[in-house]
């Protein structure tokens, strides 16, 4: 089956930005993401979990897109304005999609 | 002396504080027990409603004065002014850096919405009245305190690059899901009256302290994970302040009650407002506001020591105090 190249972006970030992050990148012109919850995990600030978190100011969400590679740099530079001074991770990947006028 | 012993006695006895406990006890021991966290957000908002609803019957039956407009005002100044005093307290108690101690003192400023509901329970089994505003005076009161916060960030001239408020920040503060859900509630209940509340008080009236009981029970939790998680940077003197804070608020608090003359029970509620520290609203808005500082300094010290202090002996010393300045 014919596949096409993309970038698929992972940003992890607290859930406080969701919101502004999500507005850059409609800024930057992607149309689409998915919004996941992340249960917890371990970092540089040590470990975490959802469990017990009493408000969001502690949660975590990741956002991920797929994209054409060429705009792929729009939105890189639209994610670093939000999670700058915060706690997040932003991972870039290779992938595949079956149908490239999705993205 | 002996009434506040034997009202501490009967508040520590009581089955809300007793679940507290137990769910502090639990997370200490490290039991897997909790609350599903859609089951949590389910009883916050029922405890939200409730509150606000039958603070609205009550404005609706004893009708509004000068009064309100005047504590509600009073509200306000309590939340700007008390962080003020919580930074030059930390400052000189402890060796807390400029930043970290302004996002300690928003918290100190705003309020605890569940020690609020606490109180008004305790009122109630005690038999003691109140204004029913005063829900309406805890709403004001969440996000001035925050506002005073990024003042004394932006006064020392922080150099860590703190944008400080911006418009989608304070509609996020002033339009948080607390907030809208408490003053909606309160204005149905007022609305509504009477007959409101006669046609659901089976669901918000009855089941009221068994659901606080409950979901004070995931707050024992999560104040006992966070003490445990905490432990290391709760120093003498931080710890010192999670209690003295309180002490001042609240002092403060009975001062401006006093001056607007209300009854003891709203005095007591003002005590209250002004001894709690925000867990919920304003940790939110430090992660956005001022990401530098340290949330584990502040979640650990209104949720794992000024909250405990606030509901097993705060509350009855307030409602002792308030009942011995009134004469009731």
């Amino acid at each position: 089956m014919q596949t096409h190249r993309a970038k698929r972006v992972e940003i992890t970030i607290e859930a406080v930005m969701q919101s502004r992050l999500t507005d850059a990148l409609t800024k930057a012109g992607v149309t689409g993401y998915t919004v996941l919850p992340v249960l917890g995990g371990a970092g540089k600030s040590g470990a975490w979990s959802r469990s017990g978190q009493v408000s969001r100011a502690s949660g975590m969400v990741q956002v991920v897109c797929i994209i054409k590679p060429e705009r792929l740099d729009d939105l890189l530079d639209g994610a670093f304005a939000v999670v700058e001074r915060h706690i997040g991770v932003v991972s870039v990947s290779d992938c595949d999609v079956l149908r490239a006028e999705r993205f | 002396m002996e009434q506040l012993l034997s009202l501490a006695a009967e508040n520590l006895i009581s089955p809300i504080i007793l679940c507290f406990v137990l769910g502090v006890a639990a997370a200490l021991a490290r039991s897997d027990l909790s609350i599903p966290e859609a089951v949590a957000k389910g009883l916050s908002i029922y405890l939200l409603f409730a509150i606000g609803f039958k603070g609205g019957v009550s404005v609706a039956a004893h009708g509004i004065d000068a009064t309100l407009g005047l504590a509600l005002l009073a509200g306000v100044v309590l939340s700007a002014v008390l962080p003020l005093i919580a930074f030059a307290l930390l400052r000189l108690m402890t060796q807390m850096n400029r930043l970290d101690a302004a996002a300690v003192a928003a918290h100190y400023g705003s309020i605890s919405i569940v020690t609020f509901v606490a109180a008004t329970s305790v009122l109630e089994s005690s038999g003691v009245g109140y204004e029913g505003f005063m829900v309406a005076v805890a709403a004001a009161m969440e996000a001035p305190a925050i506002l005073s916060a990024l003042w004394l960030v932006a006064k020392g001239g922080s150099a860590d690059g703190n944008k400080g408020m911006d418009s989608a920040l304070l509609r996020e503060i002033m339009l948080n899901g607390s907030i809208v859900l408490l003053v909606g509630s309160f204005v149905i209940g007022w609305a509504t009256g009477e007959d409101g509340l006669a046609e659901i008080s089976s669901f918000i009236v009855s089941p009221f302290k068994g659901v606080l009981c409950l979901f004070l029970l995931d707050m024992g939790l999560v104040a006992g994970r966070g003490l445990r998680e905490g432990s290391k940077i709760l120093r003498p003197a931080v710890l010192a302040f999670g209690v003295l804070m309180p002490l001042i608020g609240s002092a403060i608090g009975l001062g401006f009650a006093m001056a607007l003359g209300l009854s003891s029970g709203g005095i007591a509620l003002m005590m209250v407002l002004s001894a709690s520290a925000s867990y919920i609203a304003v940790p939110a808005a430090m992660r956005v506001a001022l990401p530098e500082a340290n949330p584990s300094l502040y979640l650990t010290l209104s949720l794992g020591v000024t909250f405990p202090f606030n509901l097993t002996l705060g509350i009855p010393l307030y409602v002792a105090v308030s009942q011995a300045v009134t004469g009731g």
